[in-house]
């Protein structure tokens, strides 16, 4: 049995876990912000409450919550494709990364002609996105796979590519809409290696949506609880292990103590 | 669409790069001995209305209908009637290759500003269903005022009936792109130009090409109608000799020219099945194996 850093865990922890994010002066500014964000579609749908919270650089929030509690409709907010009811958003779109629940790989192309896309629509030179195309396969682990094309990979391999895709653009905000709900459970614990090592190596600010609380502890160094629709924010955990963060984690009793506390909360969500 | 999707449903699942010998083998036999089986049924019955079945079931003389081999050997075997047909194929070829041409640079470019402005689409696709409509025949005197009655107006009869086709399909595939796919280009901004060359018109091929396929084989039948109806000028095509033969009560000749006018439909459709296959095979699944 391995010995793990993040050991460091205990009683403490949790009760730091506050409703509101009490940032001290000396934080930085933040790289995403809302504030007082909320979203009634045309038809009425009241999906998403009043919302305020920041994510800074270093963080890693995952926001976990009933379906259908405007989870994606606020990362939609924030990427501009849908725009808030009331309220707004701070965040650079011009270094945004984006990845949804499906790949959405473009089927003509080939990997790493699908990997240049975003930096293709952004602009940037064929050279510069060439080798920075290379740079992200390598690093999603897709080095061999540049000339397949999408019906050629697996539902993982996809979505690596997919991520890669945003990667070229060197966010500072990356933003995961449930990215890893579709693929099995092997399949996606790597994939969250993966996302561990981006985040280590490439130092955005994250954001991300998930079902899975193991997979919220897992990732973050936040664990955001909404409530049923219309989504609030109810509960906020800070998740205290150390990275780089082994799969064994998973295991061990600190991390299922925190998985137990957000699985209350999100009961309570529920009711 | 439903045709290349129903052929692909019914072959094996295999790895599109290996597939084994015993898999090429099976897949080529069946693809073979299906319809070798059928022409042989055809050509035997064919044979026997020949000889016993137009007397018995229409009470008409045997010789309307020539036996096969007589049809060959008279048609393809004698060298007179050899030329007259082959040289007639050539220009109703000419007309449906133009026609074609003429069909796929209209149909793709309305199909685009359809799917570009919703209020083109509105204003045009009664019409273009109206077209699809309007029998050949009750347009014969005006498109005789307007194009003269010759080659022209027997390639404006061959765009009349294959343009319907390329336009329904091209359109169907430019709006086939996922939300998701269209979210990452308004991620990044994209112009509506970006948006049609680097999205809509690549996801489009497959349905494109569709079209194309199915609008080749009209386009020999528009080339081959329009010549029942305009024969002013000294380009006759195939219909036209057929109808010289038949008229002269030569009819194995004229059995001939059928022969002939359907092999160049089906050429035409395995051509453009084979330029789709090029195309967007390595990415299309259905496009595989399709022809």
């Amino acid at each position: 049995m391995m010995k793990h850093e993040y050991a460091s865990w205990n009683e403490g922890a949790l009760a730091q876990a506050t409703k509101v994010t009490a940032m001290t002066n000396s934080a930085p500014a933040p790289a995403l912000s809302f504030s007082g964000v909320s979203m009634v579609f045309p038809d009425g749908t009241h999906a998403l409450g009043e919302t305020s919270f920041d994510v800074r650089p270093g963080e890693f929030v995952t926001v976990v919550g009933p379906s259908g509690c405007g989870k994606s409709t606020l990362l939609r907010i924030a990427s501009g494709l849908n725009k808030a009811t009331t309220g707004t958003v701070t965040v650079d779109r011009s270094h945004l990364g984006y990845v949804f629940q499906d790949p959405t790989l473009l089927q003509w192309r080939n990997v790493q002609r699908n990997v240049e896309l975003m930096a293709e629509l952004e602009g940037i030179g064929k050279e510069d996105r060439q080798s920075r195309a290379l740079e992200a396969i390598e690093l999603v682990g897709l080095k061999g796979f540049e000339n397949k094309y999408p019906k050629q990979l697996s539902g993982g391999m996809k979505m690596r590519a997919s991520l890669a895709r945003s990667l070229v653009l060197e966010p500072k905000v990356f933003l995961f809409d449930e990215p890893f709900g579709a693929v099995d459970e092997i399949t996606r614990e790597r994939l969250n290696d993966e996302v561990i090592s981006m985040f280590q190596r490439k130092g955005f600010a994250g954001l991300f949506i998930t079902h899975s609380i193991s997979e919220a502890v897992f990732l973050s160094t936040r664990v955001v609880v909404m409530s049923a629709r219309p989504g609030r924010i109810i509960a906020d955990f800070p998740v205290p292990f150390a990275y780089p963060r082994s799969p064994e984690i998973r295991f061990d009793a600190a991390f299922a103590a925190l998985s137990g506390e957000i699985s209350h909360a999100l009961r309570d969500a529920h009711a | 669409m439903s045709q290349s999707v129903l052929v692909a449903a019914n072959e094996p699942i295999v790895d599109p790069g290996a597939p084994t010998a015993s898999d090429q083998r099976g897949f080529e036999r069946s693809r073979v001995i299906g319809p070798a089986a059928v022409l042989v049924i055809f050509v035997a019955l064919w044979h026997y209305m020949h000889s016993d079945g137009m007397r018995r079931f229409f009470d008409k003389p045997g010789f309307l209908l020539p036996a096969p081999e007589t049809v060959i050997n008279d048609a393809f075997f004698n060298s007179l009637a050899r030329s007259k047909l082959l040289t007639g194929l050539g220009w109703t070829t000419l007309v449906a290759l133009t026609g074609l041409l003429i069909t796929i640079v209209v149909g793709v470019s309305l199909a685009v500003m359809m799917a570009q402005a919703k209020w083109v689409e509105r204003a045009t696709y009664p019409y273009l269903v109206a077209l699809q409509a309007i029998p050949i025949l009750s347009i014969v005197p005006v498109i005789n005022s307007v194009f003269g009655g010759g080659i022209s107006s027997r390639l404006f009869v061959c765009v009349m009936i294959s343009i319907f086709p390329i336009v329904t399909n091209t359109l169907f595939g430019l709006t086939s792109a996922d939300v998701g796919q269209h979210d990452l280009f308004t991620l990044r901004g994209a112009s509506r130009r970006t948006r049609l060359f680097k999205l809509q018109l690549p996801s489009a091929m497959p349905a494109i090409f569709t079209g194309f396929r199915i609008s080749a084989g009209l386009s020999v039948i528009g080339a081959v109608v329009g010549e029942q109806f305009f024969r002013k000028g000294s380009k006759p095509g195939i219909g036209i000799v057929m109808e010289t033969y038949r008229q002269k009560g030569i009819y194995p000749q004229t059995y001939g020219g059928l022969i002939l006018a359907a092999g160049l439909g089906i050429a035409m459709f395995l051509v453009f099945g084979w330029i789709s296959k090029r195309v967007v095979g390595h990415w299309h699944e259905s496009a595989r194996k399709t022809t």
